[in-house]
């Protein structure tokens, strides 16, 4: 078998499996008498199991087993959870995921595990029953056989019997999701013929391989074999949900046979169709395909490339002031919009991808802090671009670790102060306008005013007098400054402000902003706000000489034609009264060094502009218009430009720059 | 006496002001006419601006000001010579562009060090071909890529 072309599906739905085991594992911690998170983590350790041993991965086949074992052993209430039991569980779950990472690698997935075997074994055999007890329970010896056999099978099955084999009848039910039905069907075949001869199979052979059947297909096997091998060859075929085998004795069949009057024969017929109803009710709410993440990319290119083609018709359109034509460009502008916002959301990506991993870290930290933290998610279904997704995950960890390791307090320092003991932190993120907001927040100790003050005031960062009139949001926010934290606060899960600066960097590389508010004794919150996507963005096109630069709307407030006799100076700086604010002036043709080609009017364009709450006017010469672009880089050689953040193709297929308002206000 | 094997190496010839000069092949990715440059504020002199290279926003650097040239005003010869290098991709405006030449190795000489004053760490070497002269530039140097990164080091 060519094993390659499976390995990338063997990883991909082995990292799925252990994203389950993970997430059940700590729900069972949680509610350690639910059988049914039991099975669900039996379920996918089973498969991959099967999966990991077809692959001819040894260590991770091994691993597995033994962890099955105990886990069959609970389930069958031979054993009881515990947390010794759980952490075990746990290792043994952290081992697969490594050695899963290093089979993505390149590497042969190996790995020392015996010891792990031995304490699972250990914990199995401590107090399970016998495991062949178990293994009969929870066989289904009430399935019967739908098989229908005609003289010269049963002359088959009789001759056999007579000569001592023996004739098993078996079930396997294939994954639901499974992807190559006919292909698992041949290696189940393979395995059984390996065994002895098949004689019979329902649906049969050709139907078997055009895939024209469920997930369940039977067999009727002639061998010398026990049955307890056969089920486990057939169980080492990767995606194979369950099998079952009984014994098939003619007499009893032909009894059957003969009692079965229509109503059996019915009502096997009701259940199988009923079993297909499910079956297709559980495919149709998950109708979903992969595609590989690089062709999303190809295609969001190519559709790059369109947008700003569709710019150029409209120009075309407009000069050349055909009726028809424009019709037609403005009806193409309608679908290239459509089309823009489903190639958009394709690219959007549940933010639980990113939140998912965070139970268990948040687990393992508290343990290693001697912290009771109980972690709360919400709004784990909303959606971000991709590109927004691959970078959020780290500042959120260090976010996290932070809120852990300076927020909550030890359960004994919680009880003295009359707050339960185990701290709660909250993930929360949601979507408002055009924008996704993440709060992170704790009921922990809250952000001391003074101290952070005094250690910034020692830093130099600020003055004294700065500190004295700066609010408190303005103070919390020092402490994602570079140059805030020193070398001794550094601890093993965070060292506070080492990195939350990196934090920020981040976060606003991407777009988007971060602001802290906190309250003493009561908690923190770490706010941040993303943008939904980051390719396309709204601008407004502006004028200054002869050159054209697009300013971002959202940080757009309005736009506002004013006389120079408005404009008024305080310290050498141009401001303008403009509703009742004083807001400072900058002129962009000075900022941007652009050649005087035009005589000055009496009148000044101006943009206003915000961050946070703060804001500034840019004179331009001219506005332009409103306009989606496609966000260009500028590419490495052109680094750190002042106040341009990037580049867009237009219309004409000129480029302008965009300008980054962020860096225009003090 | 062993027959030697010389090689050869593919070279761009193009023109600025009344020397010639080249670049390898294998740097070049095309040879463009002229067109309009926007400029970008605040960077070193020798940057004209970006131009849209099939989508791809690029640098355009006049080699002319890069190599302490007077700049002259663009006319019909004027091109822009695309080199990649290191996944980027930077425009040189040039006088002309000549011509493509293979040149043995072994005819390649080191630059003259007689030059002194100005700093000319960016010439690879000079080949004498017949009655042309030739210069061979390095264009990470020319390009100042170490410079940026050294800056990228630092700031890292």
């Amino acid at each position: 078998m060519e094993i390659d072309q499976y390995l990338g599906v063997f990883i991909e739905e082995s990292k799925e499996h252990l994203q389950s085991l993970n997430q059940h594992l700590l729900e069972l911690e949680k509610q350690p008498e639910d059988i049914g998170l039991v099975n669900e983590i039996f379920r996918s350790a089973h498969t991959l199991k099967g999966m990991s041993a077809t692959m001819g991965y040894q260590d991770l086949a091994n691993l597995t087993h033994q962890m099955e074992n105990v886990l069959d052993a609970i389930r069958n209430h031979q054993l009881t959870i515990n947390p010794d039991i759980l952490d075990i569980v746990f290792e043994a779950v952290d081992n697969l995921e490594e050695m899963v990472l290093d089979i993505e690698s390149g590497g042969a997935g190996t790995k020392e595990v015996t010891e792990l075997v031995r304490q699972l074994e250990a914990i199995e055999s401590g107090e399970a029953l016998h495991q062949s007890n178990a293994a009969a329970e929870h066989k289904t010896p009430e399935e019967e056989s739908s098989l229908l056999l005609d003289e010269f099978e049963l002359a088959v099955l009789r001759e056999s019997e007579e000569k001592g084999f023996q004739n098993f009848y078996t079930k396997v039910t294939l994954r639901e999701d499974c992807m190559l039905k006919a292909a698992r069907v041949y290696m189940v075949f393979e395995v059984l013929e390996s065994l002895g001869e098949v004689v019979k199979s329902n649906p049969d052979v050709s139907q078997l391989e055009d895939e024209a059947f469920d997930l369940t297909f039977e067999v009727l096997l002639v061998t010398k074999e026990p049955k307890e091998l056969i089920e486990e060859k057939i169980l080492k075929v990767s995606e194979i949900d369950a099998v079952s085998i009984q014994n098939f004795f003619i007499d009893t069949y032909k009894h059957v046979q003969d009692a079965a009057n229509e109503e059996t024969a019915a009502a096997v017929m009701e259940e199988k169709t009923e079993a297909m109803t499910t079956e297709k009710k559980a495919q149709q709410s998950n109708k979903t395909i992969r595609v590989n993440i690089e062709r999303l990319d190809i295609l969001m290119n190519l559709f790059e490339e369109l947008v700003i083609d569709r710019g150029r018709l409209e120009q075309i359109a407009e000069e050349v002031k055909h009726p028809e034509l424009h019709e037609t460009v403005e009806r193409m502008a309608r679908i290239s919009g459509d089309l823009q916002s489903i190639v958009l959301t394709m690219r959007m990506v549940s933010i639980d991808q990113v939140f998912n991993r965070f139970p268990r870290m948040v687990r393992q930290l508290a343990k290693d802090l001697g912290k009771k933290i109980d972690l709360q998610i919400e709004g784990a279904e909303t959606e971000l671009d991709r590109t927004v997704i691959d970078e959020i995950g780290d500042p959120l960890v260090h976010l996290i670790r932070n809120s852990l390791d300076h927020g909550i307090e030890t359960p004994e320092v919680r009880r003295g102060l009359g707050k339960p003991e185990t701290g709660t932190i909250k993930l929360k993120a949601y979507h408002s306008g055009n924008h996704v907001f993440i709060d992170i927040s704790d009921d922990g100790a809250g952000i001391n005013r003074k101290k952070i003050t005094d250690k910034a005031i020692n830093n130099g960062l600020i003055t004294k007098e700065q500190a004295a009139i700066m609010n408190d949001n303005q103070i919390f926010g020092l402490i994602m400054e570079s140059g805030f934290s020193t070398a001794e606060t550094i601890s093993d899960i965070s060292g506070r402000g080492v990195g939350l600066d990196v934090v920020r960097n981040t976060i606003e590389s991407l777009g988007g902003t971060i602001t802290i508010s906190s309250e003493e004794g009561k908690g923190s919150m770490f706010s941040i706000e993303l943008p939904l996507t980051l390719s396309i963005i709204s601008v407004l096109l502006v004028e200054i000489q002869k050159e054209k630069y697009a300013v971002p709307l959202s940080s757009i407030i309005e736009t506002a034609i004013i006389p120079k006799s408005d404009i008024m100076h305080v310290h050498n700086q141009a401001v303008i009264d403009f509703r009742g604010r004083v807001v400072p002036l900058v002129s962009l043709k000075d900022v941007f060094q652009v050649p005087n080609v035009y005589e000055e009017t009496d009148y000044y364009s101006v943009v206003i502009i915000k961050k946070g709450d703060k804001s500034a006017g840019l004179i331009v010469d001219g506005f332009i218009g409103q306009q989606e672009i496609v966000l260009k880089s500028l590419g490495n050689y052109l680094t750190e430009i002042f106040a341009i953040s990037g580049a867009t193709i237009l219309g004409d297929g000129q480029v302008a720059l965009i300008i980054d308002s962020n860096a225009l206000i003090k | 006496m062993a027959e030697e094997i010389v090689q050869d190496v593919k070279v761009i010839v193009f023109q600025l002001k009344n020397e010639e000069y080249a670049v390898p092949v294998t740097q070049v990715g095309s040879i463009e006419k002229m067109e309009h440059i926007t400029r970008v504020p605040n960077t070193e002199d020798f940057i004209k601006g970006v131009i849209n290279m099939r989508g791809v926003v690029t640098p355009i650097v006049d080699l002319r000001s890069r190599l302490g040239l007077e700049e002259t005003p663009v006319d019909e010869n004027t091109r822009i010579i695309i080199v990649d290098l290191e996944e980027t991709s930077i425009g040189l405006i040039v006088d002309a562009a000549n011509d493509v030449v293979d040149i043995p190795v072994n005819k390649i000489e080191e630059a003259p060090q007689v030059i002194g004053a100005i700093d000319i760490d960016y010439i690879d070497g000079v080949v004498n071909l017949e009655d042309r002269l030739v210069i061979l530039l390095d264009l990470r140097k020319v390009l100042k890529f170490h410079e940026i990164e050294a800056i990228k080091s630092i700031e890292s």
